[in-house]
Parts: structure tokens; C-alpha cells; sequence
């Protein structure tokens, strides 16, 4: 037992050297996860901020200019130019200079005296149609605390018949960032680890050292261990990374506790390993194992609902995502972070991640002697 | 005439490589179609079928009428549930995205023109639980138009005068977000192709010396490395025009700029990735370093920051100067401004002077790392 654990041990020690020992690869692997983490982190918003638009103002009177200030008052949209006539509102958009032009009619006024419902115009670039549907849906909102001001003052009662009161739980402020830092802990992590297992016994065939390996008095089993405990361990650092960027810098709030995240990204880490080594013993080359790792993470990350939530796909491709560990990754470590849920709760998270590695990590062992190729 | 010779040879030499090895062609090809079907059917910011859970505490018919309105959404799915503790339980297990909860007082108090709906939102997801809040906000909205409706009818109330919006979306009049998302993936496939895919096969010439074995020969620098480029120019525009077949038959976007100018922009912004996968692999020498390399700062970035995903209007200044000074940004413009706006020149050619500015330098740096290290 001793001698199989120091063998074990030795063998660790001796990949995370080779991992460590360069130096442009020890860079690779701290950087990039704390510098991702800080861009990924604000430029993955779909919440507006100062979104430009442009205003047509054909009725330039009291009533335009309250309804204006409304709108300039939150700091969700700014105004960039005053139009004097229809045919500016044209170029304008196209060139993509404003993401909305409101057009105001000159009746505006008359028309609410008289009891009308006077059409506002809002003409919106939707060549990002998800902006153009928050910027609407925000300016719906605007124009909706507008009407009941006018409601009130008309004396017609109460400033709405109908009040919805909102209140978001988890994430109160309603920030997409909550939702996207917290999975990239997963999902950085998992880029690299199954990058590098992926390279480990690929790197070792090329070379030829991985015959001698195989010599060795090392069952496969014990190569197994030693090739799939460096890059864990190297995973594990670099979502400690991304988790210390994101209740440092972003502070986002954890709600779950620490012992439960790290129990998930264990477990999600063997799958991540589980996969990567699998592949490289299947690969001869170093570039085959990359290129198949490629191959494979692309959808892993697209599936994941990282980006897009996995209940806007097609059904087909919803059961795609049932094979995908970062798929659960995600979800495990999103609810952990943000709900403050725990292990009791997310057991349907972690069985298939165990079940992946259970899979997968024999498999590798029994490839190392027994490739295909 | 022998340098053509000479370069004819060296291309006909790197077709040959490439078609040999099995991998690097199915990362051209396969890789970009599988992405194609993957990026255009998977991503979708369109929400629909959220479930909800509706507590109806009031049963009165106004209160039922009220709630209506959120069965006939076709964006919403609602949940009938008897109390607030178990709608809470739906929403902690994450079953239901939000919880809808009508008082008991509910008719009572909008008789009085006081009533209150209270909205519970799964926060967790934030882009999600706005789209609800809006389809919740909106189907209460459409009831309450239709008793505003039949009182009208009954020349019950004055009416007090309102503004009503009326959003127009130009450039995607089906709202759907695979229209900005397809021609997008032209900019993603061609990165991949053209940085990542380059920078890793020189990147091992490199690492095994065989770029340095051709050197020796009477072939100049620029001579080797434009005929290595070649089989991967061909690879990335079969790739692009996958894409594009994709877009337009597939999933049915418009193309209102013209094809030409498309072509031409796409080709132009190949040479750039060319140039930067090139580059890449000139510095780093190593396989694994180079592939690392290309991913950090081309194909995700062009993934995350170009626009592709996420609006670059939305981001704080710092991450916005990254966005812009990214290649990819300035093509995912013309992109999407070619398929869904048309041919706008007074956008389209100073992104595209830009795009062959890089192109120059990208090249430029390539050739100079390339020289250096041959001394």
C-alpha cells in the first residue's frame, strides 16, 4: 500500500513538473484565468448601459420635455442627438450611431388633453435584437410610470388600476454578471484542465516515453491516478482563482458554502479529467489530442449554457446537453453560489459528473494499453 | 519565372501536408459545419415556454380574468399552484422561473383601482428574468386593455388621455436572435480557421525545425510562408462559404448588402487571421503555447468581446477600447450590417480600410519575427 502510494506519489510529482517547468506555460496557467475572468466578467452583460439614442421631437412642448427627462433620468439611455426631420432618422441608424430614435408627434399635447392614445414612434437597431428587446422593454416601463403620472393628474384616482410588485430573488439587482462570473469558475477551469490532461499521455507517445512508462512496475490503473491528479489539482487553483476574482473584485455575494462548491468542482474536475485522458490515449500525436480536445470543448462550452440558457434550445439538442459534465458544472456551481443551496438538493447535478468520471477514467486506463489506433 | 516555379512548388508541397493529415482538414471543414448547426440551433436568446406558477389566492372571475392573460401568452408556460410555500418550493428547485401571486384581495382592491400583483423572480438567471418580467408585465397589460375595453364599450369611464409605444425593429423584423447570431459565426469560424488552425500546424514546423529545413533552401521567407498559407486560405473560404450557405438557406436570414462586397470583406479579414495565426506561431515556437496563445486572443475574444454575443454599447469604457481594437470587432460590423442593414458605405469602407491596415501590419510583424530569429 505504501509503496503503491509513494509510486503514485513520485509519478505526480515528476507530471507536475513537467506541467510547471516552463515558464511561458506557468504564465498560461494563472493569467489568462484572472484576466478572462475581469473582461469576460464586464463585457458579458446583457444589461443596457448608456445606450445612445436619438430623439425626434415634433411637438417640443411641456409635456415632450417631462416624458424626455423621464428617460434621461435613468442612466440607461443617452441622449446623442436631436433630429429635426424624418429623413435624418435613417442614416443615422444605419451607421449605427444610435441604438433607438424615439419620434414624438407634434400632437402629442392635444391629444392627451383630449383623452387620446397618441402613438410614440420608437424605432430601434435590431441588429442585435436582444438589446433592441431590453431597450424596449425598458422604455415600455418609462412610458408606463409616464402615463400613470398623467392619470393622476388628470384626478382619474389611483396612478395604475393594477400594480405589479416586483421582487428578484438570488439577484436582487437583476445583473447578468451574477449569472456569468460564477459559471466561468467552472468553465475556465475546465478549458485548461482538459487541455493539458488532454496534451499529458499524448505528449509522453510522441515522445516515446510513455512505452517506458508502461515498463515500469506502475499497473495502469496507478498511471491513471498519477496522470489524472496534476491537472485536478492545477483545475482546482484556477477556479479558486476565478472564485477569489469574482468575491474580490466583482463581490459578488456567495449564498452556498464553500465546502459544497469545492465538493462539485471535484467532481466535475474528475469528468473534466476523466474526458481529456481518455482522449490522449487515444491520440497519437500531441496535435491529434489537442485537435480532438478542441473538438470537443467547443460544443461542451456552446451546450453548457454558459452563454444561453439550455431551456431556449431546441429539445434535440436539450438532451445533447445531458452528456456534457460542464453542463452540470455550470448549474452545480451557479446554484451553489447564487441560491445557497445544498449537496441535498444538487445530487442530480453531481451523479452524472461522477458518472462521466466513473466512465471515463477506466476507459483511459484500459486505453493506455489497449489503443485502438 | 523560377520564383514562381519555386512557390508553386512550396504550394503544391503544403496542399499536400494538409490533405494528408486527416485532423487538420476535419478541423477545417468539419469542425466550421458542426459549429455552424450547433451555434445556430443551440444559442437563443429567445425565451419561450417559461414555466411560471400562478397563485391564485383570489378566485373571484375578475381575478381569473386577470390571470388569463398569462395562459394565452405563447412565451409563458403557467403552473396552477394551490399556496405561496409550494410555489416557493417549485422556484428553490428551480422549476419555475417565477412565481405569480394574485391576493386574495385582488378584485376587491381593482374595483378600487388600487389592485397589486406580486412577481417573484428567479433572479439567477438575470437576461431570463427580465424577458419574463416583461411577458408577465405584458400579458396583466392585455387584460386589463380588454376590460378597459368593455367599460369603454359601456361609456362607463372617461377615459384619461395616454402615450402608447409602438416599437418598430428595424433590420430584423422577425425578432429572432439567430438572425444577428448566423452571420456572426462567419467571423468565429474564420478566426478559428485562419489564427488558431495556423498558428498550430506552423507552430510545430517550427517545434520539429522543419520550417528551418526549408529555409536553406534557395526559397525567401515570404516565399515559404505565403505558400503555407495557402491551403489554409482555401480551407477558411470553404468554411465561410459553408457559413454563408448556412445563413441563408438554413435559417433563412436576408442578405440585403451585396454578396460581392460581402466576399471581398470576408477574404480581407481571412488574410488579417492568417496574419495573426502566423505571427502567433513565429513567436512562440510551440505547439501547445501557440494553440493557447490563438485561443486567449483571437478566438475567444472574437467569441466574447466583438459583439458577437454581447452588445459592445453595454460594456464600461476599458473592456469597449479592448472590443474595438480586436479585428474581429470591426468585421462582425460589417457582417451583420451587410446581411441585416444592406450596403452602408459610410460604415462598411472605413471598417474595411481598417481591416486592411491590420492585414499590412499583422503580415509585417510576421515576416520581421521571421527574419529576426533566421540570423
Amino acid at each position: 500500500m505504501v509503496a503503491l502510494l509513494r509510486r503514485v506519489a513520485a509519478l505526480v510529482r515528476k507530471e507536475l513538473l513537467a506541467i510547471l517547468s516552463d515558464r511561458a506555460t506557468r504564465i498560461i496557467m494563472v493569467g489568462p484565468a484572472i484576466m478572462q475572468t475581469l473582461i469576460f466578467g464586464y463585457a458579458a452583460t446583457f444589461d443596457l448601459s448608456r445606450v445612445p439614442y436619438a430623439v425626434l421631437d415634433a411637438s417640443r412642448s411641456p409635456t415632450s420635455a417631462a416624458l424626455l427627462a423621464r428617460i434621461d433620468g435613468t442612466a440607461l439611455f443617452q441622449r446623442v442627438a436631436n433630429l429635426d426631420a424624418v429623413p435624418q432618422i435613417g442614416p443615422l441608424v444605419d451607421r449605427g450611431k444610435v441604438l433607438m430614435v424615439l419620434h414624438i408627434p407634434q400632437r402629442l399635447e392635444a391629444g392627451l388633453a383630449g383623452g387620446e392614445t397618441v402613438p410614440l414612434q420608437l424605432i430601434l437597431d435590431a441588429r442585435n435584437s436582444t438589446t433592441a428587446g431590453t431597450a424596449s422593454a425598458y422604455l415600455g416601463t418609462i412610458v408606463e410610470s409616464f402615463n400613470a403620472e398623467q392619470r393622476v393628474r388628470a384626478g382619474l384616482g389611483a396612478a395604475a388600476p393594477l400594480r405589479i410588485e416586483t421582487r428578484a430573488w438570488f439577484n436582487p439587482q437583476l445583473q447578468t454578471r451574477w449569472n456569468f462570473v460564477p459559471a466561468l469558475i467552472a468553465a475556465l477551469s475546465m478549458l485548461q484542465t482538459l487541455m493539458l490532461t488532454a496534451l499529458s499521455v499524448a505528449r509522453e507517445r510522441e515522445q516515446g516515453t510513455f512505452d517506458q512508462l508502461l515498463v515500469t512496475p506502475m499497473t495502469p490503473a496507478e498511471i491513471m491516478v498519477g496522470k489524472a491528479l496534476p491537472p485536478l489539482l492545477i483545475g482546482l487553483v484556477q477556479a479558486t482563482l476565478v472564485l477569489g476574482v469574482a468575491l474580490a473584485w466583482f463581490r459578488i455575494p456567495m449564498a452556498g458554502s464553500l465546502a459544497a462548491l469545492y465538493v462539485g468542482l471535484v467532481s466535475f474536475m474528475l469528468a473534466g479529467v476523466g474526458i481529456g485522458l481518455a482522449i490522449s490515449a487515444l491520440s497519437a500525436t500531441m496535435q491529434q489530442a489537442m485537435f480532438f480536445a478542441f473538438v470537443l470543448l467547443l460544443p461542451m462550452m456552446l451546450l453548457s449554457g454558459l452563454a444561453t440558457p439550455v431551456a431556449n434550445m431546441p429539445r434535440g439538442l436539450q438532451l445533447a446537453t445531458y452528456v456534457n459534465p460542464l453542463r452540470f458544472g455550470i448549474d452545480f456551481v451557479r446554484r451553489v453560489y447564487l441560491e445557497g443551496v445544498g449537496l441535498a438538493t444538487l445530487w442530480p447535478d453531481l451523479v452524472p459528473m461522477l458518472a462521466m468520471a466513473a466512465a471515463t477514467l477506466p476507459l483511459a486506463a484500459w486505453l493506455f494499453r489497449n489503443r485502438l489506433v | 519565372m523560377n520564383r514562381l516555379r519555386r512557390v508553386l512548388a512550396l504550394v503544391r508541397k503544403e496542399m499536400r501536408q494538409l490533405l494528408r493529415d486527416r485532423s487538420n482538414l476535419a478541423l477545417g471543414i468539419v469542425l466550421p459545419g458542426l459549429l455552424t448547426l450547433l451555434f445556430g440551433y443551440g444559442l437563443s436568446m429567445d425565451v419561450q415556454h417559461a414555466p411560471v406558477a400562478v397563485v391564485l389566492q383570489d378566485t373571484s372571475p375578475g381575478a381569473r380574468d386577470a390571470a388569463s392573460g398569462l395562459a394565452l401568452s405563447p412565451y409563458l408556460a403557467p403552473r396552477w399552484v394551490d399556496s405561496m410555500p409550494a410555489a416557493e418550493a417549485l422556484m428553490r428547485n428551480a422549476e419555475v422561473l417565477a412565481i405569480v401571486n394574485i391576493p386574495g384581495d385582488f378584485s376587491a382592491r381593482l374595483a378600487g383601482g388600487d389592485a397589486v400583483v406580486q412577481l417573484l423572480l428567479h433572479g439567477s438567471d438575470a437576461a431570463t428574468a427580465r424577458t419574463v418580467q416583461s411577458y408577465v408585465a405584458g400579458a396583466f397589460a392585455q387584460a386589463a386593455a380588454r376590460r378597459a375595453d368593455a367599460a369603454a364599450h359601456r361609456g362607463a369611464s372617461a377615459a384619461a388621455g395616454a402615450v402608447q409605444l409602438q416599437p418598430r425593429l428595424w433590420f430584423n423584423s422577425a425578432n429572432t436572435s439567430s438572425w444577428y447570431l448566423v452571420p456572426g459565426l462567419i467571423v468565429i469560424i474564420i478566426t478559428l480557421v485562419g489564427a488558431f488552425l495556423t498558428s498550430l500546424v506552423v507552430a510545430r514546423e517550427w517545434e520539429r525545425g522543419t520550417l528551418e529545413a526549408l529555409f536553406v533552401t534557395p526559397a525567401r521567407p515570404a516565399e515559404i510562408l505565403f505558400a503555407k498559407l495557402v491551403p489554409y486560405f482555401a480551407v477558411g473560404m470553404l468554411g465561410f462559404l459553408m457559413c454563408l450557405a448556412a445563413a441563408r438557406w438554413l435559417f433563412g436570414v436576408p442578405l440585403q448588402g451585396s454578396l460581392a462586397l460581402l466576399v471581398a470583406v470576408s477574404v480581407l479579414y481571412l488574410l488579417v487571421a492568417l496574419g495573426i495565426g502566423l505571427f502567433i506561431s513565429s513567436v512562440t515556437r510551440n505547439q501547445f503555447v501557440a494553440s493557447q496563445v490563438a485561443l486567449l486572443t483571437s478566438f475567444l475574444p472574437a467569441l466574447m468581446l466583438s459583439g458577437f454575443l454581447f452588445d459592445l454599447r453595454n460594456v464600461p469604457a476599458p473592456v469597449w477600447v479592448v472590443g474595438n481594437l480586436l479585428p474581429a470587432t470591426h468585421f462582425m460590423t460589417v457582417v451583420k450590417t451587410l446581411f441585416l442593414a444592406g450596403n452602408v458605405p459610410s460604415l462598411v469602407l472605413p471598417e474595411a480600410a481598417l481591416l486592411v491596415g491590420y492585414l499590412l501590419l499583422f503580415f509585417a510583424a510576421a515576416l520581421a519575427v521571421t527574419k529576426k530569429r533566421l540570423d
